[in-house]
């Protein structure tokens, strides 16, 4: 997917006037941070359970090259092939090429993130073969033209009923239903003759297990299940961070991944799946292969960054960040939204090309103390800010600025100079009454509140006054 | 160089790998490995009535209908009632390894196959089933068609009381011992298939079944 990220502040805008955006941002708002409150309280020992967790994926990190190779030769040995790609281009050509090999025609999709990294859909149909997206969210989003998602677990958490109800009625030429069930049925209709005679079920991996080469998907409508079934071919593409040592490893991360996701204790099914099925079997793939993916994950590894890649996708820090709730995720211009995304968005597609997304944070730690592996992502987003002033990416005016701060602040003359005249010019500006109304210096800081007066004197000569 | 040795090269290098950190490292995999260490689990009980009532409270949250019999000879008859209860064909897809019981005497006709698109109902045993979750874990082989579980509106599974496990760590257990490797595909699944994708309102039946009824078995 090509990033947009570097508009980020012009799409910001565009999504706080967009008031159908903000009802649909709110309504889910509740419903998300609601839920995993109550999820979390069935595990006794829920920092306990976070602590393992971050422990686990951090084993795997220290000696992931060794791990990978542990993976591939489980993989292998139970008759999968295992491939690699460095980017989003190689992917798509993995997927080709083994379209062709297997005479593939149609290839059902499960939810894949890397897919949207790779802009898969279009090389697929370029190559001939027609993807069709099977998670509710992420076929909606396909028949309005392949939009982009918004959330990593919710894709179409932007849009209203209404606007479903028009597009299926549209693309779907039926009459127009308001029930969401009955959208839903239409939806299972149209996927079911897909499921049945795609040849190619392409889905990501939530994670992969290194003691028995396995996938271990998780989803809730049961398309995961499909199309690792149903077809003949199986192509799983995953992120090359994604592996976990153990069945018990991995046993413990499902119980945080969906009640941090969505709030469930477990979500409807998990698939753990491994190899190809035996010729007496009636169901399952013929072919499985893994695409082990790069696409900025290698360089990240070993770095003050590598925290990041402990990530296990759930979506609970922009659920719970005050910026992604305001803006929803169109805003932040790529893959991955909210804090997850501002700190994967610079370190994958480059720190000038995200110019603004670690800065789309208040900081307030919302999103560390929700994650359930720890990932502490203000640390991280003020490392990012770090980098972008050691390599002078951030504006001139703000590097002034800073530069005017730190003569000002390093010296204390200049520094009770600025603030007796600071004051004096606030409590002008006041008026005589006690709050301002309009901050003539940043207006947009007081659009929405006062901005409280001083009464004129500073700290310093408050203190000298009263030490005489 | 190839697109392996290349990602693999630059993670060695990040790393500082040298054959001396490889050799301990390796060690340290294979140790993982074999220790299989469980994290924190959540209190469940481990007495067989607490489990079997802890995993009937859990498997009614994910929307499981449930039903009880004395032995494995009582199923059909249980299974028929549903049927008819919920105004369904007495006709269903089954599991071959369930085709011995008397389905005929209960009035149902059962084909013995993976499911297609047309069945409605589907009969599935299960490997073992989770307290902890209200989950049942199918593993898949030639007479357990994973189709069976997934295709059809509704799906009802035969649950044996003795195969209720507390946790995923003990089906894990179980699966290592009576299996020795993994299934190609194990299934863990709890109630019907779901969606919120439209404005995160929870909606039963999305892809799979719309209702999952389970029958415990008290004896075999």
């Amino acid at each position: 997917m090509e990033s947009r990220s570097r508009h980020f502040k012009a799409n910001a805008a565009a999504s706080l006037a967009n008031p159908v955006l903000q009802t649909n941002l709110k309504t889910a708002k509740g419903k998300f941070v609601d839920k995993r409150a109550i999820a979390i309280k069935e595990i006794d020992d829920f920092e306990g359970s976070r602590e393992a967790a971050k422990n686990i994926r951090n084993r795997v990190l220290e000696n992931l090259d060794l791990w990978l190779e542990k993976f591939e030769e489980s993989a292998t040995a139970r008759g999968a092939t295992v491939l690699w790609a460095k980017d989003g281009e190689e992917i798509c050509r993995h997927v080709a090429e083994i379209g062709q090999r297997h005479g593939v025609q149609k290839a059902a999709k499960s939810k894949s993130m890397l897919s949207e990294e790779a802009n898969l859909n279009l090389a697929l149909t370029a190559a001939g073969i027609r993807p069709i997206e099977t998670d509710l969210g992420e076929y909606i989003l396909q028949i309005n033209d392949n939009e982009p998602p918004s959330h990593i677990i919710a894709p179409v958490v932007h849009k209203s009923l209404d606007e479903v109800a028009d597009l299926f009625h549209q693309v779907h030429k039926t009459p127009r239903k308001t029930e969401i069930p009955a959208l839903t049925r239409e939806a299972r209709e149209v996927l079911r003759e897909h499921f049945l005679t795609a040849d190619m079920g392409i889905s990501g991996g939530n994670f992969l297990v290194a003691e028995t080469g396995s996938v271990a998907l998780v989803t809730n409508e049961g398309n995961g299940r499909m199309v690792t079934t149903l077809p003949r071919v199986h192509v799983v593409i995953t992120g090359i961070e994604k592996v976990v040592p153990t069945l018990e490893d991995l046993t413990l991360l499902l119980r945080l991944l969906p009640r941090s996701a969505t709030g469930q204790s477990i979500s409807n099914y998990v698939s753990v799946l491994t190899g190809v099925k035996t010729p007496e079997e009636r169901d399952g793939p013929e072919h499985l292969y893994f695409i082990l993916v790069d696409n900025g994950r290698a360089d990240v590894v070993g770095t003050e960054f590598q925290d990041m890649l402990r990530c296990i996708r759930c979506g609970a820090c922009m659920n719970h960040c005050p910026v992604y709730q305001t803006i929803g995720g169109h805003a932040y211009g790529w893959v991955y939204p909210g804090p997850m995304g501002s700190v994967l968005t610079p370190l994958y597609t480059g720190l000038e090309n995200a110019i603004d997304l670690p800065q789309a944070a208040t900081l307030c730690n919302q999103c560390g103390v929700v994650c359930p592996v720890m990932i502490p992502l203000p640390e991280l987003l003020r490392r990012l800010r770090e980098k972008q002033v050691e390599k002078h990416l951030r504006p001139w005016f703000e590097r002034f600025a800073l530069k005017i701060w730190a003569k000002v602040a390093a010296s204390p003359s200049l520094y009770a100079l600025g603030s007796w005249l600071g004051v004096r010019y606030l409590k002008w500006l006041a008026g005589g009454r006690d709050r301002i109304a309009v901050l003539s210096a940043a207006p947009e800081w007081t659009l929405g509140r006062d901005f409280p007066a001083p009464e004129g004197k500073t700290f310093r000569e408050l203190y000298r006054k009263g030490k005489k | 160089m190839s697109s392996r040795e290349d990602i693999l090269g630059r993670v060695r290098a990040r790393l500082g790998r040298n054959t001396e950190n490889a050799a301990t490292a390796r060690k340290d995999i294979e140790a993982a490995i074999d220790g299989r260490v469980q994290g924190p689990r959540p209190a469940v009980p481990t007495d067989t009535a607490g489990l079997v009532a802890w995993f009937e409270e859990k498997s009614a949250a994910q929307s499981s209908s449930l039903d009880r019999v004395a032995t494995l000879a009582d199923a059909p008859a249980a299974v028929a009632r549903y049927l008819a209860g919920m105004n369904l064909p007495l006709r269903a897809v089954i599991w071959p390894s369930l085709a011995g019981l008397d389905w005929r005497a209960a009035g149902i006709e059962v084909a013995p196959r993976g499911a297609v698109d047309s069945d409605l109902v589907g009969i599935t045993g299960c490997f073992c089933a989770i307290a902890e979750t209200g989950t049942l874990m199918a593993c898949s082989a030639p007479d357990h068609p994973a189709t069976v579980s997934l295709l059809p509106e509704t799906h009802i599974a035969l649950v044996p009381m003795s195969r209720i496990v507390p946790g995923m760590e003990d089906a894990w257990n179980l699966a290592r011992a009576e299996l020795g490797s993994l299934p190609r595909a194990v299934n863990f699944i709890s109630g019907p298939s779901r969606t919120g994708d439209i404005e995160q309102t929870i909606v039963l039946g999305a892809h799979g079944p719309y209702r999952v009824h389970l029958v415990i078995v008290e004896r075999e």
